[in-house]
C-alpha cells in the first residue's frame, strides 16, 4: 500500500507541476493576477506530494519491504538504520527521487519566502521551475520508477554495495544535489527575466543568495566526495579527473564565476547579459553532469545505469532545456539594457578577469570530458583524456587566476589603482617569496615548480588577510578602534576574505601532498618495521573482528617517532560482506597536525606476510579544511545584512500577499 | 557522485585477487629507474578500466603493462621510446594525455582559443564603449509602473 501511495503522489506532483508550469505564464501574458498567483500555492502543494512520495520510499527502506524491487536490490535487513536510509539514494531511482525532492523543496521556498519579489518575475520563475520538475517527474515515472513491486517478495535484500556503506553516502550526494539543484533557481530567474525582457540590479540581489547557497553546498559536496574517495579507495588519491568528478566540477566553476559576476551586477548594474548567460550555463552544466552520470554514456564499468531509454530521455531533457534556454537568450538578451561603465583596471575589471579564467577553465574541463565521447561517436577513434591532460591545461589557468586573486578585493570600483594594490600586497608577496625559499630549503625532490605553487598559495592566503587588515586599518589604528572597525565590516567582506583564504589553503594542500608525499609498498612479517618520514611503524599481527553485516581482518601497527616516543596504533583492515561476497579495504589514518599517515592492507599471504601500502601525506588536510573555510565564508556572506533585509517593500503589499500562502 | 567512481573501482578491484595496483614484487631494485617507471605509469591508461592509469589500477592487464614498461626501461629505452612502443602496440588509447594531431587539435586548441576569444571580445566591447560614451538611457517603465508613478506624483502634489 505504501509504495502505491508514493507512486500516486508522484503522479499528482507531475499534474501539479504541469499546472504550475502553464497557468502563471498564461497569467503573465494576459495580465491576469489570479492565474499568476496560482504559482506559489501549487509550488507548495507540489513539494508536499513529492515529499509524500519520498517519505513512502523511505518507509519502504526503513521497514525493509523487499516486495519493492528497488529496496530488494539495494538494501538488506541486517544493515544499520543509517545505511538503510542512505541507500535510498545509493541507486539510480532513489537518487532521482532525491533530485526532484530538493528541486520542489527549493521551488516551495521561493514560493513561501519570495513575498517581496515582483509578481510577474515570481510567477514566471516558478513556472520555469515547474517545467524542470515536470520533466524529471516524467523521467522517473516513465523510466526509473522506484515503486515497482515484485510478485513474490523475496525474504532478504541484496544489500547495498559495500563501498557505499559509509557515512560519506549520507553526506556527499545530498550536498551535491543541493548545489546542482540550487543553480536551477538562478536558471529559472534568468529565464523569467528573459521572458519578461527586463532585468535590473535587484534581480541580482534576489538570485545571489541562491547562487551562494548552492555554491556552498557544491563546494562542500565536492570536498566531501574527495575525502571519501581518499580514505575509502585505499591509496589516498583525492582527485582523479574522472568524468564523474568533472561533472561536478564544471557547475562549480560556472557557479563560482556566476557568484562573482552577480556581485558586479548587484553593485554596479554592469555585466547583466553575461550574468544571465552564466546562470543558464551553471544549471545546464548541472544537467549535463546528471546526464553523464545517469545515462551510462561513460560506458564500461560506470554504466550501471546502462538502460539506453534513460539516456535518451535525459538527453531529450538536456536538449530541450539547454537548447531552449540558449535560443531564448539569443533572442531576448539584446533587449536587456547594459549599464555601469568601468575602466579595465578596477574591481569590475578584476571580476571580469576572474570570469574569463573561470570560464576558460570550465571550457577546458568540458572539452576534456566530452571530447573522447564525441570523437568516438563521430570518427570511431578512441583516445583517452586523463589527469596529465588536465594538469597541463587546467593547472596553468587556475594558477594564473590564483596569482591575480589577491588584487581584486583591493581595487576600488569603477577605476582602480593597480600600483597601489601592489604596494599594499607587498607584505603578502614577501611572505609568498619566503614560502618559496623555505620550500626549496626544507623539501627535497618533487617537481621544481612545486615551491612556486606553495608561494602562490601563501600569497593568496596572506592577500586575504591583507584585505581584512586594510579594511580594519589594524596596523594604523589602535587595536580597539581596529576591532570596532572589524566588527562593523559587512559580513560579505569577511566572506570574500575567507573564501579566498580557503581556496589558498586548498591549493597549499594539493601542492604539498602531490609534490612531497611519500610512499612505501612492502610485504611485512609480524614484528617487522617500516619507516616513513619521521615515523616507524611496527607490525604487531593480524586479528579478526565481526561487524553488524561484515567481517574484518585487522592488522595492528604500532606507530613511533623514529628514535623516540610511542604515538599510537593504526588498524587498517580488509572488510568482507557475506551478503554480496564482496570486500573493501578500510585504510587506517593517523592525523599529525594537518598531515596524515595513511596505511592500507592487502590480502595476507600464506607465509604469514602481509602486503601493505604506507603513505605520508604532508598538509593533506588543508585540501578539505580549505573547502570548509570557503563554506564558512559563503555562510557569512549569506548572512550579510544586505541580503537579510532584501529590497524594501511597502507594508501594504505584504499584507495583501500573505493569504496566498 | 564520487560513489559511482568508487563503484567502478570496486569492480576493477574484483577482477583480480591481488588488491592493489603496484605490487612489491613488480618493483625494480634501482630506485631511479623505478621512479621513472612510476611517473610514466601515471600517463598510461589501463585499457580495460574506466579512466584509470596503470599505476592506479589493479586489473591484470595493468599489471602486465607495468611489467612491460619496466622491462623496456631495463632494456635501455627512453621514456619516449617506451611510449612509442606502447602506442604502436595498443594505439593512442593507451595515452592519458593525447598527442597533438589533427584529430586532437580541437581538444588542445579549445582552451587557448576560449581565452583568446574572451580577451578579444573584452577589448572590442571596451573600445566600442569608449568610442560611444554612455547615452545612458534609463530602462523604460511598464504601463503599470507609469500609472503608479503618476499616482505617486499626484499624491505628492495634493497636500
Amino acid at each position: 500500500m505504501i509504495p502505491e501511495i508514493g507512486h500516486y503522489a508522484l503522479m499528482l506532483a507531475l499534474g501539479l507541476a504541469l499546472i504550475q508550469g502553464i497557468m502563471p505564464i498564461v497569467g503573465t501574458r494576459t495580465n491576469d493576477a489570479v492565474l499568476m498567483s496560482m504559482a506559489a500555492p501549487t509550488a507548495v502543494a507540489q513539494f508536499a506530494f513529492v515529499a509524500i512520495a519520498f517519505g513512502a520510499l523511505a518507509v519502504c527502506y526503513v521497514t525493509s519491504d523487499f516486495s519493492v524491487l528497488n529496496v530488494f536490490q539495494n538494501s538488506n535487513s541486517q544493515m544499520p538504520l543509517m545505511y538503510r536510509l542512505t541507500s535510498i539514494w545509493g541507486n539510480h531511482e532513489g537518487s532521482m527521487m532525491l533530485w526532484v525532492s530538493i528541486l520542489t523543496f527549493f521551488g516551495a521556498l521561493v514560493a513561501v519566502f519570495g513575498t517581496n519579489l515582483p509578481v510577474v518575475l515570481k510567477a514566471n520563475a516558478l513556472a520555469v521551475q515547474a517545467w524542470i520538475a515536470a520533466a524529471f517527474h516524467l523521467f522517473i515515472l516513465v523510466t526509473s520508477n522506484p515503486f515497482v513491486r515484485i510478485a513474490d517478495a523475496p525474504f532478504e535484500g541484496r544489500d547495498l554495495n559495500p563501498i557505499l556503506q559509509d557515512p560519506g553516502l549520507a553526506f556527499h550526494p545530498p550536498m551535491l544535489y543541493l548545489g546542482y539543484v540550487g543553480f536551477s533557481i538562478a536558471f529559472s530567474f534568468a529565464i523569467a527575466a528573459l521572458l519578461e525582457g527586463r532585468i535590473d540590479a535587484a534581480w541580482a540581489r534576489w538570485v545571489r543568495p541562491w547562487v551562494l547557497g548552492a555554491w556552498m553546498c557544491l563546494t562542500l559536496g565536492i570536498a566531501g566526495g574527495s575525502y571519501w574517495a581518499y580514505y575509502e579507495l585505499g591509496w589516498g588519491g583525492f582527485w582523479f579527473w574522472d568524468p564523474v568528478e568533472n561533472a561536478s566540477l564544471m557547475p562549480w566553476l560556472a557557479g563560482t564565476a556566476l557568484l562573482h559576476s552577480a556581485v558586479v551586477m548587484e553593485k554596479r548594474g554592469a555585466l547583466k547579459v553575461w550574468t544571465i548567460l552564466l546562470a543558464i550555463l551553471a544549471f545546464s552544466l548541472s544537467l549535463i553532469g546528471t546526464f553523464l552520470v545517469r545515462s551510462g554514456v561513460l560506458t564500461s564499468v560506470h554504466a550501471f545505469a546502462t538502460d539506453p531509454t534513460r539516456g535518451i530521455f535525459i538527453l531529450a531533457i538536456l536538449i530541450l532545456f539547454i537548447g531552449g534556454a540558449l535560443a531564448l537568450y539569443a533572442w531576448r538578451a539584446p533587449l536587456l539594457k547594459q549599464g555601469g561603465l568601468f575602466a579595465p583596471i578596477s574591481r569590475e575589471g578584476a571580476l571580469v578577469f576572474n570570469n574569463l579564467f573561470l570560464t576558460t577553465a570550465c571550457a577546458t574541463v568540458f572539452v576534456g570530458t566530452l571530447y573522447p565521447l564525441a570523437l568516438e561517436a563521430l570518427t570511431g577513434d578512441k583516445i583517452s583524456v586523463g589527469p596529465p591532460f588536465f594538469n597541463s591545461t587546467f593547472g596553468p589557468l587556475f594558477i594564473a587566476l590564483m596569482a591575480a586573486m589577491p588584487f581584486g578585493p583591493l581595487m576600488s570600483w569603477k577605476r582602480g589603482d593597480l600600483l597601489g594594490a601592489a604596494q599594499r600586497l607587498l607584505t603578502a608577496g614577501l611572505l609568498g617569496a619566503v614560502a618559496i625559499a623555505a620550500a626549496f630549503a626544507l623539501e627535497h625532490g618533487g617537481p621544481v615548480l612545486a615551491p612556486f605553487g606553495v608561494g602562490i598559495a601563501v600569497f593568496v592566503m596572506a592577500g586575504a588577510v591583507t584585505d581584512i587588515a586594510e579594511r580594519t586599518l589594524i596596523l594604523r589604528l589602535p587595536f580597539r578602534a581596529a576591532l570596532r572597525r572589524a566588527l562593523g565590516l559587512p559580513r560579505s567582506a569577511w566572506g570574500t576574505a575567507l573564501g579566498h583564504f580557503g581556496i589558498g589553503a586548498t591549493l597549499l594542500g594539493i601542492v604539498a601532498v602531490t609534490a612531497w608525499g611519500s610512499e612505501r609498498i612492502a610485504e611485512i612479517k609480524p614484528g617487522a618495521s617500516l619507516d616513513i618520514a619521521h615515523y616507524r611503524l611496527t607490525f604487531d599481527g593480524l586479528f579478526s573482528r565481526a561487524g553488524p553485516n561484515y567481517h574484518d581482518v585487522v592488522g595492528r601497527f604500532t606507530v613511533r617517532r623514529i628514535g623516540g616516543e610511542l604515538i599510537g596504533t593504526m588498524e587498517p583492515s580488509r572488510r568482507t560482506f557475506p551478503a554480496r561476497n564482496e570486500a573493501t579495504t578500510e585504510a587506517a589514518l593517523m592525523t599529525r597536525g594537518v598531515s596524515q599517515l595513511y596505511l592500507s592492507l592487502g590480502d595476507p599471504n600464506r607465509d604469514g606476510t602481509v602486503p601493505v601500502r604506507l603513505y605520508f601525506k604532508p598538509q593533506v588536510l588543508m585540501i578539505w579544511l580549505g573547502a570548509i573555510i570557503m563554506f564558512i565564508g559563503g555562510g557569512l556572506s549569506l548572512s550579510d545584512r544586505r541580503l537579510r533585509v532584501g529590497a524594501p517593500r511597502p507594508a501594504k503589499a505584504r499584507a495583501r500577499l500573505q493569504p496566498a500562502e | 557522485m564520487k560513489y559511482l567512481h568508487a563503484f567502478a573501482l570496486l569492480i576493477a578491484l574484483l577482477w583480480s585477487s591481488p588488491l592493489w595496483a603496484v605490487q612489491p614484487d613488480e618493483m625494480l631494485s634501482d630506485p631511479v629507474l623505478e621512479a621513472r617507471a612510476r611517473a610514466l605509469s601515471e600517463e598510461l591508461r589501463c585499457m580495460v578500466c574506466q579512466n584509470e592509469s596503470i599505476d592506479d589500477s589493479a586489473a591484470p592487464l595493468a599489471h602486465d603493462l607495468r611489467v612491460l614498461v619496466r622491462q623496456r626501461m631495463q632494456a635501455g629505452d627512453s621514456d619516449a621510446q617506451v611510449l612509442d612502443f606502447l602506442v604502436a602496440r595498443y594505439g593512442e588509447f593507451v595515452l592519458l594525455k593525447p598527442r597533438l594531431s589533427w584529430h586532437t587539435a580541437a581538444l588542445w586548441g579549445l582552451p587557448p582559443a576560449v581565452l583568446l576569444i574572451g580577451i578579444v571580445m573584452l577589448v572590442v566591447v571596451a573600445r566600442r564603449r569608449n568610442d560611444a560614451p554612455a547615452t545612458a538611457e534609463p530602462a523604460k517603465l511598464t504601463a503599470t509602473e507609469e500609472t503608479r508613478v503618476a499616482e505617486l506624483l499626484r499624491d505628492e502634489g495634493a497636500p
